[in-house]
């Protein structure tokens, strides 16, 4: 069974946001990093680039497949996680405590269209 | 995954955690605790792979020697009994139907062992090319299933589970009637690893015995995740990816394996002057010169100019390095030459090196 946190919101393509204030933290699920496998690349946009919801934000790379990563939200991104440039498998071993990328949100309205974690879970029962 | 073919093994698959896919129409688990894992354990130590799906078909009788030595590019006649080969399946244009191993129990009993994804192309074409031949074909694929125990610690674990003496079974040798855990196996000293190990043939209500005993004894059960990122390190070919409908072996750079002064056999005209004269477009190996890994299919490119594509790329997890195999034109295939790969629209430099990637 996949890790769900509470706090989070979650999205279809199993990406989790954290918001702080004004910014909001971006990653992948548990669900996510168990499906791709060992992960051996993660490429990430820079600092600045404003980047809208449902479009490309960069790609984790499995051994044996690249899978795009799309935005939650729109934002301007403002951090990328360098860690994960010489180690990409953070991600497999703490999801949740290892972000791609923190974004200022565009439009705070858009956490609405986002899952809770009780409405990923149930989303998570459907696929699994 | 329901329409899917399954192996004798399919239900252990999920005993030890396997991950599933459709594999050519076939139930096949990608991984287990994990490719790299996997990886690093047949390297330094014992991995056993099903690889019950493979076709195996036997051609028999007075001329069945002459019959598949017409049909391969490799050469039987320098075989002696209880040899295997590896070698190549041509058209009379040059190009792959498949690469196969040629078991030759005697000059009248022969074993085709062929890819999973061409069982049925593969005992097509032998049937279709037999003419006049005195031979007889068997597909016996659905009858026979497959394991392939592999590593440096592999002749130690199987032996604990056989009174045959496995030294007397040499590197490209095959033996009948080994009694496994008590199975009657067939065993060749063969692989697709790049390390030592066997092949363990038997009937298909044999499998399940085999695989668990050998597994509880401490082989490591591995996926066909990392049965690719071995057999590349290796530079073994993938057919689909190294090897085609649309280039020869000479192309994908094996012309080892085609002899051409064999007397008539399908597709040596072509290779022979291939041989002779040359080719446009061969196989390299490549490092990346950036942190980005290589795909099947990905763009080659010089000067902005295409000049080929990627075969094979991946992080090698023996080597730590990111490489690859890529068709390109000749003139840009000399070791450290520079080229261009695209990855995601964005190009990456990278640069021709040896093949021979785990050099020993």
């Amino acid at each position: 069974m996949s890790n769900v946190l509470a706090g989070l919101y979650y999205t279809k393509d199993h990406e989790w946001v954290r918001v702080e204030g004004d910014k909001a933290y971006i990653g992948i699920t548990d669900y996510a990093q168990h499906s791709l496998g060992s992960i051996v690349y993660v490429e990430l946009p820079s600092v600045g680039d404003e980047i809208d919801m449902d479009d490309n934000l960069g790609v984790v790379e499995s051994v044996k497949a690249a899978s795009d990563i799309v935005m939650p939200v729109s934002g301007e991104v403002v951090k990328i996680n360098e860690d994960l440039e010489d180690n990409p498998e953070l991600i497999n071993e703490a999801p949740y405590d290892n972000h791609l990328i923190a974004v200022t949100l565009k439009d705070a309205g858009e956490l609405e269209d986002l899952l809770g974690k009780e409405d990923y879970e149930a989303f998570l029962a459907e696929e699994e | 995954m329901d329409n899917l073919k399954r192996t004798a093994l399919a239900d252990e698959y999920v005993k030890y955690g396997g991950k599933t896919v459709d594999f050519a129409g076939w139930f096949m688990p990608v991984e287990f605790e994990g490719i790299i894992k996997e990886h690093e354990a047949v390297r330094n130590n014992v991995g056993l792979f099903d690889v019950s799906h493979m076709g195996e078909i036997t051609v028999k009788g007075k001329e069945a020697l002459k019959f598949v030595n017409y049909l391969i590019t490799n050469d039987l006649e320098k075989l002696v009994d209880n040899q295997v080969l590896y070698t190549f399946l041509c058209r009379e244009d040059g190009s792959v139907v498949d690469d196969i191993l040629v078991y030759r129990f005697s000059e009248e009993d022969l074993l085709l062992v062929v890819n999973a994804s061409n069982t049925e192309k593969d005992y097509d074409w032998v049937v279709k090319n037999k003419g006049d031949f005195h031979v007889t074909i068997e597909n016996i694929s659905s009858i026979t299933s497959q394991l392939a125990l592999q590593g440096p610690k592999a002749k130690a674990l199987l032996q604990a589970h056989t009174d045959t003496d496995l030294s007397e079974i040499k590197f490209f040798f095959a033996k009948r009637d080994v009694l496994i855990n008590g199975v009657l196996c067939m065993v060749s000293r063969t692989g697709y690893t790049g390390e030592d190990g066997f092949e363990i043939y038997m009937p298909n209500d044999g499998a399940v015995t085999l695989y668990t005993n050998l597994i509880e004894d401490g082989a490591l059960p591995i996926g066909l995740g990392a049965r690719d990122t071995l057999r590349f390190e290796a530079n073994l070919p993938l057919y689909g990816n190294e090897l085609s409908d649309h280039w020869t072996p000479i192309e994908a750079g094996f012309g080892f394996f085609v002899k051409v002064d064999k007397e008539a056999f399908l597709g040596k005209e072509v290779l022979a002057k291939q041989k002779a004269e040359g080719v446009d477009r061969k196989i390299v190996g490549f490092t990346m010169g950036d942190k980005k890994i290589p795909r099947h299919g990905y763009r080659v490119l010089k000067d902005g100019e295409e000049i080929g594509f990627v075969t094979t790329g991946y992080k090698s997890p023996t080597l730590g390095e990111i490489i690859g195999l890529a068709m390109v034109k000749t003139e840009f295939s000399k070791i450290g030459t520079e080229i261009d790969i695209e990855v995601r629209n964005k190009t990456s430099k990278a640069e021709v090196r040896s093949r021979k990637f785990l050099k020993r």
